[in-house]
């Protein structure tokens, strides 16, 4: 059955975090593009207690599993029902968005880095990295990919990571740029960032591994806070590695390297499908938050958008305002998919993509084009327009370009290897 | 819950018509283009899988429910082999799907059983008229009422079937309002013209209709003498063009990935090249957007939700700009073969233009 209905659970968590963006956020909005690397530690802490108490947001496992047979007759009804912990996830990041998507890059619970322990760790793992979330104190976690000389092409990585067997130790080298809250993750909080390197320089893919890098390890150090276009509440750091030592049950996914295949590398792809849509979601809260104060301050103006008329007979403003609630929407629909694919465990990589490269395009569009049509009103810092033009940008860059997300639509399309199609 | 798989009965519904698509309109489709019609029998085995019938109630001749969403499901499917036979088939929705929103049960009772219960029959409906800012909300075909009844003139384009309809509905303002009149044809003052010829559809056959001081009995005004909403004619009327419309993207779509597969160019096969694959990664993500904006508007009608209309008319708008889009860029693919009509790609492209401007002219 096809079906559109919001399920209970997203309507009211969608109520609470409609209050929080709209008390904790947008007041401060302003305030933290201005400071830039200052930390909106209200928000963080608020965010962490909450979450805490509610379990929401968070990728942590359930702290203990109840032997068999002791299940409550609530849990189990809990089970028949269809999973939704992504759709969850992707309305939150949606909404919290909405609010602003700087301050949300500062949601504390793992964030990348724990999405990929979660898609890529052992039960051991989850268990020894993901827990901390559940602390007293926020907790953060990142993903560390991007190095100075390449981006997307993650298979050009060149830290390295050596097993030391006398101590049982990986060595790591090397310097990571553009990890998002990685200050926060090492220096503000008892969080990890997992790193992604090589094991074998001449295996290209199929040497590539990510390690959990946690807080405090000797030889970690943040170099640099960029200064950027939007997001500018989140940091985005650059760390160097030298010859840092940790564990080697720290590497995700098997330490030997497999001739002829990249399943490790794959595995890392993989992430993506997850994190794709949620990405895309955050873009979609953005450019909804645009939308709906251009309409409000047409309103003002007693501009009343009218539906239902043939395009010749709207006015500019009208026909743009209905094409950016097309766009909108579509693109939103196409996260929904997406995620509910994940939770129903279909693969998704196409999907994933195609709701990435949507938003990535939309919301951009919708950004600059809402800019345009309000003029001196937009362009001016009065309103949060300009800076959601700013912080939109963003979108269509991280977690995949769209030029990257339309390469992996066209393989997933037309059948083709990453040899066929480069 | 969200989900997006179609039932099992709709999943059935769908294998039906794609084999008709494929088997039937895809291989007759250039000669019906170019000969200005399909064979009947062609039409009556499409009217044969039951779209329409299932639609209507048993009490009034058919066997199931009005679903929006199983229609939008249909009308995808039919166009995806030929957007003009789709409109032949369904046809007759055009007069019988307003009397089911609609209409009085008296007129239910009267107009529907013979419908469902029969072959396939030239029912049809009058709404576009000839002008550019033609609008459903404001027709300047007129109604006004005398002695009891009404008095209808103007004049209507675009109407299938007319030359053979006994019975058709004809929209027209009545004190600023939209309503449906059932009309027929053989009343005095209804003029069938030529048949007019347009960029595509051309296998359909289409009239001029003018209505010089028609007169129509108040019992046959839609809904009967208090007349009736507009708004369902109107979301089904927008939802049928998004319907078709993704239905003949996906066919132009995935006859130029075909196509950009075997083409080969400086010894790749030129959906290797970035130029090619970007635009068939755009085109497709376009289609499936779309798509989800169809079917949530399709849901929200059959659930009576708030904000359904407005949905239905943003899922046309953007249907009409995604089916340029991608028919547009079908026949940029196929480069100069794209502009023959041995391919047909370019039929698509002018098909494609249609759903902005052939609202009215397919309902489900």
């Amino acid at each position: 059955m096809i079906e559109f209905e919001m399920p209970k659970p997203i309507a009211q968590q969608s109520y609470v975090l409609q209050t929080v963006a709209e008390n904790m956020m947008r007041p401060v909005s302003r305030y933290f593009d201005e400071h830039e690397h200052e930390i909106p530690w209200d928000y963080i802490n608020f965010m962490h207690m909450a979450m805490r108490a509610t379990g929401a947001g968070s990728l942590a496992p359930p702290a203990e599993k109840k032997k068999e047979g002791e299940e409550t007759e609530e849990k189990k009804e809990t089970e028949k029902r269809p999973p939704i912990g992504y759709q969850m996830l992707a309305f939150m990041l949606e909404m919290l968005s909405w609010g602003d998507v700087g301050i949300y890059l500062c949601t504390p619970g793992g964030g990348l880095g724990a999405a990929a322990v979660e898609a890529a760790g052992t039960p051991e793992q989850k268990q020894k990295f993901l827990a901390r979330f559940r602390e007293e104190k926020p907790v953060f976690a990142a993903m560390a990919m991007t190095e100075p000389h390449c981006g997307s092409d993650t298979s050009a990585i060149r830290t390295t990571a050596v097993l030391d067997k006398n101590t049982n130790e990986w060595v790591l080298n090397g310097e990571k740029i553009f990890v998002t809250a990685g200050q926060k993750s090492l220096e503000e909080s008892n969080g990890f960032v997992v790193v992604w390197a090589t094991i074998d320089p001449s295996a290209g893919r199929a040497g590539m591994r990510s390690f959990v890098v946690e807080a405090g390890t000797p030889g970690v150090k943040v170099t640099k806070l960029e200064h950027k276009m939007g997001i500018r509440a989140s940091d985005t750091a650059s760390i160097v590695l030298q010859d840092a030592r940790v564990p080697f049950e720290n590497i995700l996914g098997s330490p030997e390297v497999q001739p002829d295949t990249s399943k490790g590398f794959k595995g890392a792809m993989a992430t993506f499908d997850a994190t794709r849509p949620l990405v895309a979601a955050t873009g979609v809260g953005v450019a909804r938050a645009t939308v709906e104060l251009v309409k409000e301050l047409l309103a003002k103006q007693g501009i009343e958008i009218r539906y239902g008329l043939p395009r010749s007979k709207l006015t500019n403003i009208e026909r743009e305002i209905i094409d950016m609630e097309v766009m909108l929407r579509s693109a939103w629909l196409l996260v929904i998919k997406a995620v509910w694919m994940a939770d129903n465990r279909k693969p998704n990589p196409l999907e994933a993509s195609m709701a990435k490269l949507r938003a990535g395009d939309v919301v951009t569009k919708i950004t600059q084009r809402a800019l345009e049509l309000m003029g001196p009103i937009g362009y001016s810092r009065d309103t949060l327009l300009e800076k959601w033009f700013r912080d939109a940008k963003i979108t269509d860059i991280y977690e995949g370009t769209g030029q990257i997300n339309r390469l992996v639509v066209a393989r997933n399309i037309l059948g083709y290897t990453g040899r066929e199609l480069r | 819950m969200y989900s997006f798989e179609p039932s099992e009965e709709q999943k059935m519904l769908i294998d039906a018509i794609n084999r008709f698509a494929v088997n039937d309109l895809r291989r007759k489709a250039h000669d019906a283009d170019e000969e200005a019609g399909y064979p009947k029998e062609v039409i009556e085995k499409g009217w044969e899988l039951g779209v329409l019938q299932a639609s209507i109630p048993e009490a009034y001749g058919g066997f199931g429910e009005h679903s929006v969403l199983t229609g939008v499901l249909a009308a995808e499917e039919m166009a995806y082999g030929d957007f003009a036979a789709t409109l032949a088939v369904l046809t007759p929705a055009l007069f019988a799907l307003p009397i089911l929103a609609c209409g009085s049960e008296e007129q239910k009772q009267t107009y529907l059983p013979p419908i469902a219960e029969g072959e396939w029959q030239p029912y049809t409906a009058a709404c576009i008229e000839p002008f550019f800012d033609f609008d459903l909300l404001e027709m300047r075909t007129t109604a006004e009422k005398k002695n009891g009844g009404y008095i209808l003139r103007g004049e209507k384009i675009y109407v299938p079937f007319a030359n053979e309809a006994e019975q058709l509905i004809v929209y027209a303002s009545l004190d600023g309002k939209t309503q449906g009149f059932i009309v027929d044809r053989n009343a005095s003052g209804v003029i069938i013209g030529e048949r007019q010829k347009t960029m595509g559809i051309n296998a359909l056959p289409i009239y001029k209709v003018t209505l010089e001081d028609v007169g129509v009995p108040a019992e046959r005004r839609l809904g009967g003498p208090e007349g009736h909403d507009p708004a369902p004619i109107f979301d089904s009327m927008h939802l049928a063009m998004a319907a078709m419309a993704i239905g003949v993207s996906r066919a132009a779509f995935e006859y130029s990935r075909d196509y950009a597969k075997e083409r080969e160019v400086f010894g790749v096969k030129v959906a290797q090249k970035q130029a090619i694959a970007f635009m068939l990664a755009e085109m497709a993500t376009e289609i499936e957007a779309i798509r989800l904006l169809t079917w949530e508007a399709a849901w929200m009608l059959d659930n009576n939700k708030e904000g359904a209309s407005k949905q239905a008319y943003l899922a046309h708008i953007g249907a009409m700009d995604m089916a340029m889009m991608v028919t547009d860029r079908a026949v940029q693919v196929l480069g100069g073969h794209g502009y023959i009509r041995e391919h047909p790609v370019e039929l698509w492209m002018r098909n494609g233009r249609g759903f902005a401007t052939l609202t009215g002219l397919g309902m489900i």
